[in-house]
């Protein structure tokens, strides 16, 4: 009687598993792809800013490779594609964008992600100015460049009216400029963008420590701005670069959920047929697998781009293998007599080493690629990794402990349970 | 029970035929490689509904940039089952600076042209040589890595197999893609990494079980052995390449329906091959073939003098 009693409380905790299971699935969905509802979730917790990175062919936005070209005088080495990123920066941040990368890859190249912005042609466009920027003295001679304006700002003193603009200049750009504050006392000293006069301060100090103030322009904000983003202290070549406008990308994205979710609903369909009862359970496995390979996509700092998608949609149809083979396993032990429960333990002991050796080959091939491509190809392998170990995951430990709990909870008790018929 | 050994020859010649074929179509016509492969630039333009494919040629062709460039419908549909369509430009690489000239003119003829519903692909020379050049190395360094792996677990025999049925499946991918001259790009590099695995995957699964009978084997009945070894597991190699296909036929409607996006479509097609390859070259190529490494192997020892 209490074996009966017992039994009851499993089944009760069987079903309450899976709901649970179903339930956590449901949430990770929800906040692994963004909808109102994950949002919503993330606000009530505080943790606004979790989320799956989407790359740019899917959010839309700009991607540029750079590459530093040496001109005459300018060297290129880590401290100029250093100032470079700091000028590009400096644009990228008057167009606000959320999440900027900018960073350099190899010696001399410059790489630029800027996701989810609303015209990336713009975007492009401002990057890639080559505007020259320079401090040119009455005689036409150049005194300084862009490249050596450390910093700009704009400010205030509380003493006088109107807002100025303040220069620090770096340790050349101080240099020439005491010589020629000094030389051209009292005389204007032209700043051109392209070839354009912007402003043209009158020197009424010699400039020694490298900090000099513009006073007195009529617009100092804009003249600020123009300073700042003032010219690249070297020429920057294109290699690469792809400009995804947000609706094409959208629409992707959407597609390809919906082809998950009908990918999915065939699979499980498809394992309940052929599996019966393990089928379901397999399907339940399923959906906790891609519970785990969503939730370590949000939390691990990867990217996930279109083929990503795909082919964590293929392996929707591939994590089902594990699975496939150890309920083989389990009829064929069954077929050789064995009792029900004997048939579980054999099926899943005999299949581990199977799906152990079949998956490590396929990992050696994404660490391989991790480690030797870059860009997209590397963020595919990285999705194609997270998706082996999880799958590997489920299928040795939640399919087994729900099929222990099923048989213990009497649901199990002939062979059917696995599509054999009763012999 | 299926006599897959005896009848081995069958997939042998097909196999032979397939690469032959490949090889001739690769020496021929060549790889039909994208801007990601061969640089270039692609503009995307999903223009409003009036437009014909001749009009945009038209205008394509009075724009110095798009010289000699490529140009194609690509038809999709919104969530709502709308009919949308759109362009795809293909050309040589277009300069920076030159793009927006370029794009300016498709402005002036279709104004509601928005920054938001394009996309803009640029590849210069340097980039799609390293490429190439990646993809080799990364694929040489993976092989080794695999043999290493089955040798350690298994033995160098096995090894051998599975890598020949695995470069037989990326070859037979490569040699459609000629054949059919399917755009290859980024997502194409994708694709062969996932048949990568699927396809070693699949093979190790049956060496598993050849593994396991050589120790029940009775005296010399080798071939009986890895014919039992294919049957016991055919169940399980049907079904989880027919779970693979079922999902991968959902993507490839979703994507031909709603996207219409070439590049997404190869990417689907060169794994839908691949599924089916692989499949087919565990069973029929890479258990037999260890069969036959051992006879050759075991020939090679009685001719030797003892």
């Amino acid at each position: 009687m209490g074996n009966k009693k017992n039994k009851r409380k499993r089944l009760v905790l069987f079903f309450a598993a899976c709901l649970l299971l179903s339930g956590l699935a449901y949430l990770v969905f929800q906040v692994a792809l963004g909808t109102d509802v994950g949002k919503k979730m993330l606000a009530w917790t505080g943790k606004e800013d979790i989320g799956i990175k989407r790359g740019l062919d899917i959010a839309g936005g700009l991607y540029v490779l750079l590459e530093a070209k040496e001109t005459g005088d300018e060297k290129v080495d880590a401290d100029v594609i250093e100032r470079t990123m700091a000028v590009i920066r400096n644009r990228v941040d008057e167009l606000g964008v959320a999440e900027p990368v900018i960073a350099p890859q190899g010696r001399n190249r410059i790489r630029i992600e800027l996701p989810d912005i609303d015209d990336p042609e713009k975007a492009r466009e401002i990057i890639g100015s080559t505007a020259r920027l320079s401090f040119v003295d009455p005689n036409g001679e150049e005194v300084i460049t862009g490249a050596n304006l450390r910093r700009v700002q704009m400010m205030r003193d509380p003493e006088e009216p109107d807002p100025f603009i303040s220069l620090e200049l770096d340790k050349e750009g101080t240099k020439r400029f005491a010589e020629a504050t000094g030389e051209f006392y009292g005389q204007k000293i032209f700043i051109v963008l392209d070839e354009q006069i912007i402003s043209d301060p009158v020197v009424n100090a010699v400039i020694t420590d490298g900090q000099a103030r513009i006073t007195g322009h009529e617009e100092p904000a804009e003249l600020a701005l123009l300073l700042r983003s003032g010219s690249l202290p070297v020429e920057l070549v294109e290699l690469e670069s792809q400009l995804v406008g947000p609706t094409l990308g959208r629409r992707t994205m959407d597609v390809s959920v919906y082809a998950a979710a009908v990918g999915l609903a065939i699979v499980v369909l498809y394992m309940i047929s052929f599996y019966r009862f393990a089928g379901f359970i397999s399907g339940v496995a399923l959906l906790f697998y891609l519970t785990l390979v969503l939730g370590a996509l949000t939390l691990l700092p990867t990217t996930l781009t279109l083929p990503g998608i795909a082919g964590l949609i293929l392996s929707i149809g591939m994590a089902v293998d594990a699975n496939v083979l150890i309920f083989e396993r389990i009829k064929e032990e069954l077929k050789n007599g064995r009792t029900v429960h004997r048939a579980i333990e054999n099926g899943f002991q005999q299949a581990f080493r199977t799906i152990l050796d079949s998956n490590v080959t396929t990992i050696i091939a994404t660490v391989v690629l991790f480690a030797l491509a870059s860009g997209p190809v590397r963020g595919f392998a990285v999705t194609l990794f997270i998706g082996i170990v999880c799958s590997m995951l489920t299928a040795v430990t939640l399919t087994r402990a729900l099929m222990r709990l099923a048989f213990r909870a009497g649901l199990v008790r002939s062979s059917r349970f696995v599509g054999v018929k009763a012999a | 029970m299926i006599n897959f050994v005896r009848h081995r020859k069958i997939p042998y010649a097909l196999s032979v035929l397939l690469i032959l074929g490949g090889i001739v179509s690769l020496l021929i016509s060549g790889m039909n490689l994208g801007i990601d492969f061969a640089g270039g630039t692609v503009l995307h333009l999903n223009l409003a509904d009036d437009f014909t494919p001749a009009e945009v040629e038209a205008l394509a062709g009075g724009i110095p940039e798009l010289k000699g460039a490529v140009v194609q419908t690509v038809k999709g549909r919104d969530l709502q089952g709308r009919l949308t369509e759109g362009v795809v430009i293909k050309s040589a690489y277009i300069e920076e600076g030159r793009r927006n000239a370029v794009l300016a003119a498709f402005r002036e003829r279709w104004p509601s042209l928005g920054p938001d519903d394009l996309r803009v692909e640029s590849v210069g020379g340097i980039i799609s040589g390293e490429l190439t050049r990646q993809a080799l190395i990364a694929l040489a360094v993976a092989v080794a890595g695999m043999i290493a792996y089955i040798t350690f677990r298994f033995e160098f025999r096995f090894a051998l197999a599975a890598i020949i049925a695995l470069l037989h499946d990326i070859f037979i991918i490569v040699a459609v893609f000629s054949i059919f001259q399917i755009e290859a790009n980024v997502p194409f590099i994708a694709a062969l990494l996932t048949i990568f695995g699927y396809s070693v995957n699949d093979t190790i699964v049956i060496f598993d079980r050849i593994r396991e009978n050589i120790k029940r084997k009775k005296k010399d009945e080798y071939a009986a052995m890895v014919d039992r070894s294919i049957n016991q597991n055919l169940v399980r190699t049907i079904n989880t390449s027919m779970t693979t296909l079922l999902v991968l036929a959902a993507l490839l409607v979703g994507f031909y329906y709603f996207i219409g996006s070439f590049d997404l479509i190869a990417f689907v097609i060169a794994l839908l091959i691949g599924v089916v390859v692989g499949t087919y070259s565990s069973v029929f190529i890479a258990a037999p073939l260890w069969l036959d490494l051992g006879r050759v192997q075991s020939r090679r020892l009685r001719r030797r003098p003892a």
